[in-house]
């Protein structure tokens, strides 16, 4: 119960003081928004919803949540508030789950925001939502321990960032997002393999077109064990690094 | 070195090293905490007394040796009875104070209702009620002081660490804090305090232990210090100009007297009683205007210079003086 109500208030006061700020909401609104309006406008406003709604729903959930870890970690241990946390009596396992749970719920809410814009525009109805929502949720927490994993392993804020990045663009055009994954060339292809958003891009592919090319369940486990595997190697980076 | 079922004990700690890298900044130091004292962790800059804070309170690991706190040495469980006032504030910048005490109370599993009893309590206490809802950014550097105490005691701690609590700030919110400490004290807190200001050990605690390099060389009672110190009385002098007199002339068949000259300052050590007058009339003698003379009380800070061999003026801890009080 006590250990509940800590992981409760530094969920709350992240989401207080970080994610509900206007530049973080913006940041969450008006990237989707313009990639949104990017499709549509290309495409003279009739674009085929499947082709594009799965690649810009992950994107979103993956700028979003790494880079709200940038602030909520890195930016906290810069200014030692992270000691503070780092002395209270609760594991560090819960202290990090409560850290990365706030950039989950504010991955599901960037998530949203395609899906509102094509609700808007097109017929929706032919989305399967058992797939979709377990999906966005997947997504949200791998994106959200790769964002824990880069800003454990940065000092600077804008280290995280930059660092981000470099993971980040690159998985606009490798996991099969806007580019079919069969377009990709033969000698890059096995980096698409390796991340995790192709799979989790995947999965909503699944539910909103039927077009996927691995089977669900396997996308499932793949962002399962990456999601473990990353949050393993950043407490692991935590302790090592922060509690010299 | 009493067993940890020993209840007297509140912090025990046996040969504690801690190494980053080549460099050792604490080096086996072993000491026990009474429960219920105040101990002092004295030293000069880097001589590692935030790094054997940061052991005993879980924020660093231990390279080696052994400690127990309240005779518990896994760090969740430690953490559960401490209380920690870091010496840079670790408090939110963006919260107010009102909301970092109610946050701080939420990690130690308090419940709404209660925390903000307490936080408002504390607030009181520490007469910072006014600026309740003023974000913590916008605390001046003691109310920020006092701030991270409250937020340090807000779960009822048994043991406080307070590293530096008084480093720079005013006389008088210092002042406030010392007097804080030792309430908090008399209500039954043991607290483990460092500090570079030997007057306010001298003022605050029990026992003290000096720490040079990493390494104790001295752990005892404070009263007892400064009665090793007290046997020697020391005369100053301040003249009118640089002194050139020899030794000899001054002090002609006074065997027990040692004069220590620094300019137009002169000090006179003795263990004797001594006699102000005697001195200012052979200055007089040798045309030297006397501006004042005064009986110095030892004071920790001598005792130090004795331990450590370093004099003022080579490290901090000789300069500064800690805002005297009276
Ligand atoms: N994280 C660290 N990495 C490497 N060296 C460190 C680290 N922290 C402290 N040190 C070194 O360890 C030694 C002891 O430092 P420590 O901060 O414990 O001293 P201190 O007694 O608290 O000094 P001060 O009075 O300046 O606060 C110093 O030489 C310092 O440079
Ligand atoms: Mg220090």
């Amino acid at each position: 119960m006590k250990k509940w109500i800590a992981f409760i208030n530094i969920l709350l006061k992240d989401i207080k003081t970080y994610y509900l700020k206007p530049p973080n909401i913006s940041w969450g609104i008006i990237f989707p928004f313009s990639w949104t309006l990017m499709f549509f406008l290309r495409s003279g406003g009739s674009v085929d919803i499947p082709d594009f709604l799965p690649g810009l729903v992950s994107l979103s959930i993956l700028f979003g949540t790494t880079s709200m870890l940038a602030v909520t970690i890195t930016f906290e241990k810069k200014q030692a508030s992270f000691d503070r946390l780092l002395l209270a009596p609760i594991s560090l396992n819960t202290l990090m789950f409560a850290k990365t749970g706030g950039a989950v719920i504010f991955g599901i809410f960037n998530a949203l925001f395609p899906l509102l814009i094509a609700v808007v525009f097109t017929d929706i109805s032919g989305i399967s939502w058992f797939p979709a929502l377990p999906g966005i949720f997947f997504i949200s927490v791998t994106s959200a321990f790769l964002g824990l994993f880069i800003s454990v392993s940065a000092r600077e804020v804008f280290e995280a960032q930059t660092f981000s990045n470099f993971f980040r663009f690159p998985m606009i055009f490798l996991c099969g997002l806007f580019i079919p994954l069969s377009e990709i060339p033969g000698f890059i292809r096995p980096l698409s393999y390796i991340l995790p958003l192709t799979y989790g891009a995947d999965i909503l592919r699944y539910a909103i077109g039927g077009n996927n090319i691995f089977d669900v369940w396997f996308s499932f486990l793949v962002l399962l064990l990456y999601s473990g595997g990353l949050f393993m190697i950043s407490i692991k980076n935590i302790r090592k690094k922060w509690i010299l | 070195m009493g067993t940890s079922q020993d209840n007297n004990i509140a912090i025990e700690v046996k040969k504690l090293t801690k190494r980053y890298g080549e460099l050792t900044a604490v080096d086996e130091i072993s000491f026990d905490v009474k429960r219920g004292e105040i101990f002092g962790f004295l030293g000069p800059n880097g001589a590692g007394k935030t790094s054997t804070i940061n052991m005993l309170t879980g924020l660093c690991s231990i390279s080696s040796g052994e400690l127990k706190i309240n005779g518990q040495s896994s760090v969740k469980k430690i953490q559960e009875m401490i209380g920690v006032v870091p010496s840079e504030s670790n408090l939110y910048p963006e919260l107010s104070g009102f909301e970092n005490l109610c946050f701080c109370a939420s990690l130690y599993g308090m419940r709404r209702r209660e925390r903000e009893r307490e936080a408002g309590r504390l607030l009181e206490m520490f007469n910072l009620s006014e600026a309740a809802d003023r974000p913590f950014r916008a605390y001046s550097k003691g109310m920020k002081r006092k701030l991270a105490i409250a937020a340090a005691i807000i779960h009822r701690p048994d043991i406080l660490f307070l590293d530096e609590p008084t480093t720079g700030i005013d006389v008088a919110s210092a002042r406030q804090i010392r007097r804080l400490i030792s309430e908090m004290n008399k209500a039954g807190t043991t607290i483990f305090l460092t500090t570079h200001y030997l007057e306010e050990a001298e003022r605050l605690c029990e026992r003290v232990a000096f720490i040079v390099r990493g390494k104790i060389k001295q752990l005892a009672e404070t009263e007892q210090l400064l009665k090793g110190a007290r046997k020697d009385n020391v005369l100053e002098f301040l003249l009118d100009r640089d002194i050139t007199l020899e030794k000899g002339p001054l002090l002609e068949g006074l065997s027990d007297y040692r004069p220590v000259f620094d300019k137009d300052k002169v000090r006179i050590h003795t263990p004797c009683e001594m006699d102000i007058k005697y001195f200012v009339d052979i200055f007089d003698e040798w045309r030297y205007r006397v501006y004042e003379a005064k009986l110095i009380r030892p004071a920790l800070e001598d005792v130090f210079v004795e331990i450590t061999g370093i004099g003022p003026g080579e490290a901090e801890a000789g300069k500064n003086k800690g805002g005297r009080e009276n």
